[in-house]
């Protein structure tokens, strides 16, 4: 019945190892690790605020089995930056006030930076609605949110540009 | 009042450095960068799961419970039913800072021989593990007798109706006799009824309800948990029965609350767990207990009956309001309240008869929500005012217009509105920003639909509503808060901030919050009623000024001028004529430190008091001040599907003053949305009882797909009376949405639907009816 494995996996950069049962979702075993960013909001995939990139892209923790990231990369939204050296998602989110309760804040920048990995033009409206469509926020109606995500598009843009 | 009145009050004039700007919330970096801890996200050494189990019905008699098996199961700490509690009831009266309980209100807090709702709470387990406690559950061996229960209001009213509790269906009742309708109706040109319906609603905040609670070794109960309402401490104590101060809240930055963590939810359970194990006990609701854990928004059927001068002139009103109160009382007596008192709506209505009641049923228990049955009256009377443009041939804007109060007028409860009136400014505002009107295409029909509000901000004036605060100054010149405010997510925390350092000459980044703590900040009153920020604003700024006088004073003798000739601003105190008569702050701080000069200030802010209306007539004070605005939209609407999409969202709205004009966009953008999900999509059904949509896939609230940019407009008359003249935006965001949505699709498609949620299956029926 326990048949835990060990399990190892790279979280925001770092290699861990976890004795992990089958039916253990990614969810649990990070915040059981202590990366307490990573929110539980339904546990049915609903909402999106457990939302880690698992290399490079967006995933409901709730809905992943830590068995299935078995060498993978995972990033939770405080491996994205630090308040020192922020990701403009970050700071893009700080100044455009696009957090309110914040609950959904790690999943919502998630999304977001699984979009712009995946597409660094410009998103336009439709392309942000698609992409956050599996986060669900009560607090902001998500105008602020969109300013955020674009505004930290425009940045990212830029200094692509640049190099 | 007069508008020199006005213009001279609190705060007008005055140019702000701080207050006013559209700054980083203090609580922004740790929520983006994912360092907040909120409850939920703290562990203790030696932690027990707590699991509770619930009635899979709503009507039953608890006839045997059997936890013997569940005992045994090995990594089971404890099993809690009502055998093992004290004899002993749960207060869910409203919290009241004097500690006098105003209405009999209290419950039994598991099931003891009466199952009265679905989902109602009859054992608690906890556990070494998550896991076990739910095997747990499983184990423990009940019978439930169903009995006849009672799932409509109507039904409950009627002689015979099975009696969900003590000896009759009615929880509240109010009314108001104004002036003489019967001569109103008399006086009538044309008189219009129409009846409306509003559905059970759900907070769908994203943080489920959890706790952590622990005995420390003077016998207090801790419990961290994500409230609005620090001070159950209070009513906690009485369920476990120690005394109050061996009870703490420590609250969090709260991850929605939206009303829905007004009232008690994990908590006493948590204290019941923590003192009968002697261990820390952890209890995280999933989403489903979530949808069973706390009261939800209560459905309404409002009839106005109203009469009009063909001019247009409001000369009667009459309103029969039904709310269903659900299993047990909760707050439904003082939402009906806020019901009656906002009936009329901001308009002018001198002969106004209201008769209202709030019934309980076998249905989920209804409570705070916000827009506390203001919301509920507002769908009703500005559709009512749209049906009344549309029978009168005036346009529903000028209709408005012709009816609004003025500053001075009695409001419905005969006292007169003492601030701004601007409802015709924002209505115009919200209406002009909607811009070109897009044209139908083809079935898709466009419309355009406007509703204005009254919303009280500030508690019900007879609970005595009263706020502390502790501002002081370090030695280094930085800024210490202590509130015991909750912040729910709206910068509740970050408006104190920005206040202090407004009046203490600092920037924001220099002010730290301590807050929501019963045990260490001063008890400030809930974060509820649209009240924190008028309640704890205010005694922060008193709190601030008292510092502030005390260290102008120092300075100006530094400077050998008077007081009034000193100012502070960017970490500097300064002679105002002569800038370069500067010193630092720090410096200014280290001479009264020296000197003994008292930095700090303890403030109670204090909330007008009245001992309650007449009940006859329901006339009298019952807020300190009311909140106007309005919200307009555009929808398209596709005849051949049903389908709704809301094209543009307006919200304009007089805030007085905006403490963080980007706080408050994000109120107003926040309660355009919700508003939205409760006028489109969002119902809790229940069938006798049953909850059937208890998850986010069957519960819809709008997702990034179905809105649109909203917009904000902040007007600011400065008269309101909180902090500089600011009024409040919480609720009244969110109150016009859903009538306004209402109107524009009444306006697409011709014909009204007067049952909220407007569902494409309800647009294509009420098309069929006309077609036909």
């Amino acid at each position: 019945m326990n048949r835990e494995k060990q399990i190892t996996f790279l979280v925001n950069g770092r290699e861990l190892e976890a004795a992990v049962l089958p039916n253990e979702t990614l969810l649990e075993t990070l915040r059981g690790l202590g990366y307490f960013e990573v929110k539980s909001g339904c546990e049915k995939g609903d909402c999106g605020a457990c939302a880690v990139l698992v290399d490079g892209e967006a995933v409901d923790s709730c809905l992943t089995l830590t068995w299935t990231v078995e060498a993978r990369e995972i990033t939770t939204v405080s491996g994205l930056g630090t308040v020192e050296d922020p990701h403009p998602l970050h700071t893009a989110f700080i100044e455009r006030g696009a957090a309110q309760c914040g609950y959904c804040t790690p999943g919502l920048i998630i999304a977001a930076e699984s979009m712009l990995r995946n597409d660094t033009r410009e998103p336009n409206l439709d392309d942000m609605r698609l992409a956050l469509s599996g986060n669900l926020c009560r607090c902001t109606g998500y105008t602020k949110v969109f300013d955020a995500v674009s505004e930290a598009a425009r940045v990212t843009r830029q200094a692509g540009e640049s190099k | 009042m007069s508008e020199s009145t006005i213009a001279a009050r609190d705060g007008a004039n005055v140019e702000f450095r701080q207050v006013g700007k559209a700054l980083p919330r203090i609580d922004a970096p740790g929520k983006s960068h994912g360092k907040t801890r909120y409850a939920g996200d703290y562990v203790m050494p030696n932690m027990l799961h707590v699991k509770v189990l619930r009635s899979p019905i709503a009507s039953a008699r608890l006839l045997r419970i059997d936890v013997s098996e569940a005992r045994k199961l090995a990594g089971v700490a404890c099993v809690l039913t009502h055998e093992d509690l004290p004899d002993r009831l749960a207060p869910t009266d409203i919290p009241g800072q004097t500690g006098r309980k105003r209405l009999d209100t209290d419950q039994q807090i598991l099931v003891r021989e009466r199952v009265r709702y679905h989902g109602e709470p009859i054992a608690l387990v906890a556990a070494e593990t998550m896991a076990i406690a739910e095997q747990a559950l499983d184990l423990i061996d009940f019978d439930l007798e169903p009995i006849p229960g009672v799932y409509d209001p109507v039904d409950a009213l009627e002689p015979g109706a099975p009696i969900v509790q003590g000896t009759d269906n009615v929880v509240a009742k109010y009314k108001i006799r104004k002036g003489d309708t019967e001569a109103g109706f008399a006086a009538a040109d044309v008189v219009i009824e129409k009846t409306y319906r509003t559905q059970f609603i759900e907070h769908a905040f994203l943080e489920p309800e959890v706790g952590l609670a622990w005995v420390d070794e003077n016998q207090v109960i801790n419990i961290r948990v994500s409230t609005q309402v620090i001070e159950h401490f209070r009513f906690i104590a009485d369920a476990v029965g120690v005394p109050h101060n061996k009870v703490r809240i420590l609250g969090s930055l709260v991850g929605g609350g939206f009303g829905g963590k007004e009232d008690v939810t994990v908590e006493i359970y948590l204290a019941l767990l923590a003192k009968a194990t002697g261990r820390p006990v952890r209890l995280c609701y999933t989403r489903e207990d979530s949808f069973f854990g706390h009261g939800k928004r209560h459905p309404f059927t409002l009839t106005y009956r109203s009469g009009f001068t063909r001019q247009g002139k409001i000369t009667a009103l009459r309103v029969d309001m039904t709310a269903d109160a659900g299993a047990y009382v909760y707050l439904s007596p003082y939402v009906l309240l806020y019901a009656i008192v906002a009936a009329p709506g901001p308009y002018r209505v001198d002969n106004l008869h209201v008769d209202a009641r709030a019934v309980a049923t076998n249905n989920m228990f209804t409570s705070a929500f916000r827009g506390f049955g203001a919301a509920q009256a507002c769908i009703a009377y500005e559709q009512q005012m749209d049906e009344a443009a549309e029978t009168l041939g005036i346009d529903p804007l000028e209709l408005r217009r012709r009816n609004f109060l003025r500053t001075g007028d009695l409001i419905s409860t005969g006292v007169p509105i003492e601030s701004a009136v601007w409802s015709d400014e924002c209505m115009t505002q919200a209406w002009e920003a909607l811009g070109q009107r897009t044209p139908d295409d083809g079935p898709v029909k466009i419309g355009r639909g406007v509703a204005t509000y009254q919303q009280s901000y500030g508690r019900i004036t007879w609970l005595h509503d009263t706020s502390e605060a502790w501002v002081g100054i370090e030695v280094d010149g930085t800024v210490v808060v202590r509130s015991g405010v909750t912040d729910i997510g709206a910068g509740q925390v970050s408006a104190l901030a920005q206040i202090a350092a407004e009046l203490l000459g600092v920037n924001l980044t220099d002010v730290t919050v301590y807050n929501s703590d019963s045990a260490t900040t001063p008890l400030a009153g809930t974060t509820t009623a649209t009240r924190a920020l008028y309640m704890t604003g205010n005694a922060v700024r008193l709190a601030a000024e008292a510092v502030r006088e005390r260290l102008l004073g120092r300075a100006a003798r530094e400077f050998a001028v008077a007081p009034g000739e000193v100012d502070m601003a960017d970490n500097r105190a300064f002679v105002i004529d002569h800038p370069e008569q500067s010193m630092a702050l720090k410096d200014l701080i280290a001479v009264c430190a020296s000197e003994g000069i008292h930095r700090s200030e303890l403030v109670m802010f204090r909330a007008p008091f009245t001992e309650g209306i007449d009940s006859e007539t329901g006339q009298g004070r019952v807020h300190p001040d009311y909140a106007y605005g309005a919200q307009a939209v555009e929808v398209a609407v596709d005849t051949e599907t049903g389908e709704i999409t809301v094209l543009k969202s307006v919200g304009a709205h007089d805030v007085g003053l905006a403490i963080n004009p980007d706080a408050v966009a994000g109120q107003i953008e926040g309660g355009a949305a919700q508003g939205q999900g409760y006028a489109l999509s969002e119902e809790l059904c229940y069938e006798e009882g049953q909850l059937v949509s208890p998850s986010f896939s069957e519960y819809l609230i709008p997702t990034a797909m179905d809105v649109p940019e909203y917009q904000a407009i902040i007007l600011e008359s400065r008269s309101g009376v909180g902090p500089f003249g600011a009024k409040g935006i919480g609720e009244p965001a969110l109150t016009p949405v859903a009538p306004a949505i209402a109107n524009a699709v009444a306006d697409a498609i011709g014909v009204r639907i007067f049952d909220l949620p407007i569902t494409p299956e309800k647009v294509v029926n009420a098309l069929r009816r006309v077609a036909t």
